[in-house]
């Protein structure tokens, strides 16, 4: 295959693969996206086999049914409740196979034509190599961390220690100056020194970010595993590389700015860490104050009256599984005249549009979930709200207590529906570690429970 | 233009691609993030292209396993992307068409 075919070919994967994600603008179009994108990757993966260089197929057969096979069980055993920690996993896997590969060019670059007539690489490639490794190991480490995190492997709570910006910025200096001397020596101890440091970096990076920043870590690693692609093909000078790599590397981090404009926090607060205190710090602030609960038969009374009722979903539905429980509840009530919305915030759960996977995996209709924007206007006309394993989201101090640590944050306006129904497992803060005054509001009942046994026992009351 | 650096052209590319990403990714729909994530992770894998090039010379030497343990990496990444959104697209129903696999 002469190279200007191949260049053809793999204009015409990109193509398919921008194609791709123009397809997930609606839930329609987004199946046959999925299909764009395999036929994609197909085209460029069987363009590369006519490479010349390419004259045995064994290891890479034996690759692809290995990685493939393993790909696909995970994919299809994963619970949709365990996503977010699998694209975590995920992604390590792109950033390690980012410093395999930068290896393998930097080992023997005569195979991708990156030597000048003395068979010492071009400077150029050198830099966006060490460039294209640094940021596939700090995505490795980084992804791997994040995976504990959401996994419950490691505490979600933001782990701080002594003088870490400090010593972050002490890393960051040393690679770019070790940067720099790989490009002017070339050295094999070099390249590994930029690789452990890298390694390191993306721990320390991660480590210090608590669990409901979560969604914007998991956007950014995104985002680094497409920059690492990118300079992965800068390297190679390969153009679909490039062009791929910066496709995803645009998405992830147009992901991680909706997340922290959902939280109202800058990308750099995030990033430093260290916000947000472990689930359960009590707040004494509201001791005294009295709190109105109800049971299962008080909140099924509620609803069945109600002539509409909007669902808050949060991470605490995730954890308790309680989506199929919640769907069946609410087609009693639809049954009962009761017309039934869900509003999902854009921060609710560990990663983005984690709930409108989780509702559509308990078959709601995609037309009955709400975004913030869409549906903020509707609670003042809402008889019933149930909010289910969120918190944070919903805190009117947001808006009216500047020294909130969640000042400013658009939150569901759920305070003026007519009634409040609360599902929670105690009076523990959120993530944030502020009260929610809602719960000591006269129309709102809360209902101590988990989640999912709360629902399940709603739904017998109302049968 | 035949006396334009190399490395000038791989960034012409790199930067329209990037504004090209940034129009596309806007339009997706917020419902459809997760799944966007899957399918990203998995296009991210193209990186396998670079892969398969180490891993294709006959002799093995340290370039031809780093490409192998890269394209096994990849593969995973590209096969369970793929099918993780699948998986995740093919629940998205609209109303009416309940009960289908419940």
């Amino acid at each position: 295959m002469t190279e200007n075919l191949t260049a053809i070919c793999y204009l015409i994967s990109a193509i398919f693969f921008i194609l791709a994600l123009k397809g997930l603008s609606h839930p329609e179009s987004a199946r046959n996206g999925n299909t764009m994108g395999i036929i994609a990757m197909i085209i460029a993966i069987v363009t590369t086999l006519f490479n010349p260089n390419v004259s045995s197929y064994k290891l890479i057969i034996l690759g692809i049914i290995l990685g493939g096979g393993l790909g696909t069980y995970i994919a299809l055993k994963i619970e949709m409740t365990a996503l977010p920690q699998l694209v975590a996993a995920f992604h390590s896997l792109v950033g390690l196979a980012a410093v395999f590969v930068a290896a393998s060019a930097f080992s023997s670059p005569e195979s991708y034509g990156i030597v000048d007539v003395n068979g010492d690489i071009f400077k150029s490639s050198l830099v966006e190599m060490s460039l294209g490794v640094a940021i596939g190991a700090i995505t490795f480490t980084g992804s791997i961390i994040a995976f504990l995190k959401l996994q419950g492997l490691v505490s979600g709570a933001p782990t701080t220690f002594f003088a870490q910006h400090f010593i972050n910025l002490l890393i960051l200096i040393s690679l770019v100056t070790l940067t720099v001397i790989f490009t002017l020596e070339s050295s094999a101890n070099t390249f590994w020194l930029i690789v452990a440091l890298s390694l390191l970096l993306g721990v320390l990076l991660i480590i210090p970010i608590g669990g409901a920043d979560m969604p914007v870590v998991v956007s950014m690693l995104n985002s680094y595993s497409g920059w690492a692609a990118a300079g992965i093909g800068f390297t190679l000078s390969n153009h679909l590389l490039i062009i791929v790599g910066s496709l995803v590397g645009a998405s992830g981090a147009i992901l991680s700015y909706i997340m922290c404009k959902g939280m109202n926090r800058s990308f750099i607060s995030v990033i430093l860490g260290g916000f947000g205190v472990e689930e359960g710090a009590a707040v004494d602030k509201n001791q005294n104050k009295t709190v109105k609960t109800g049971s299962a038969d008080d909140a099924a009374f509620i609803m069945s009256n109600a002539s509409n009722v909007i669902i808050v979903p949060g991470y605490g539905m995730a954890v308790a599984q309680a989506q199929h429980a919640l769907r069946e509840m609410c087609d009693i009530l639809k049954k009962n005249d009761v017309t039934v919305k869900y509003a999902i915030h854009p921060v609710a759960g560990r990663m983005p549009g984690h709930m409108n996977v989780l509702l559509a995996e308990a078959n709601v209709p995609y037309d009955e979930v709400f975004e913030l924007d869409e549906i903020n206007s509707e609670f003042s006309n809402t008889d019933a709200v149930f909010v289910i394993g969120a918190n944070d989201i919903t805190n009117p101090a947001a808006k009216t207590d500047k020294s909130s640590p969640i000042y400013g944050m658009p939150i569901l306006d759920v305070e003026n529906a007519g009634t409040v129904l609360f599902v929670k497992r105690s009076m523990a803060s959120g993530y944030a570690g502020v009260d929610n005054e809602l719960f000591f509001r006269d129309n709102t009942m809360m209902l101590f429970s988990d989640a999912k046994k709360m629902v399940e026992d709603i739904v017998k009351g109302m049968n | 233009m035949e006396n334009i650096d190399p490395i000038i052209n791989l960034l012409m590319i790199f930067i329209l691609a990037c504004i090209i990403g940034y129009y596309v990714i806007w339009g997706v729909t917020s419902a459809l993030h997760s799944p966007l994530m899957a399918v990203t992770n998995a296009i991210s894998s193209v990186i396998i292209v670079g892969a398969i090039i180490a891993a294709g010379p006959e002799e093995m030497n340290f370039s031809s396993i780093m490409g192998f343990l890269a394209i096994v990496l990849a593969s995973v990444n590209i096969f369970g992307g793929f099918v993780v959104s699948h998986r995740m697209l093919s629940m998205f129903k609209k109303k009416d068409k309940k009960k289908n696999n419940d």
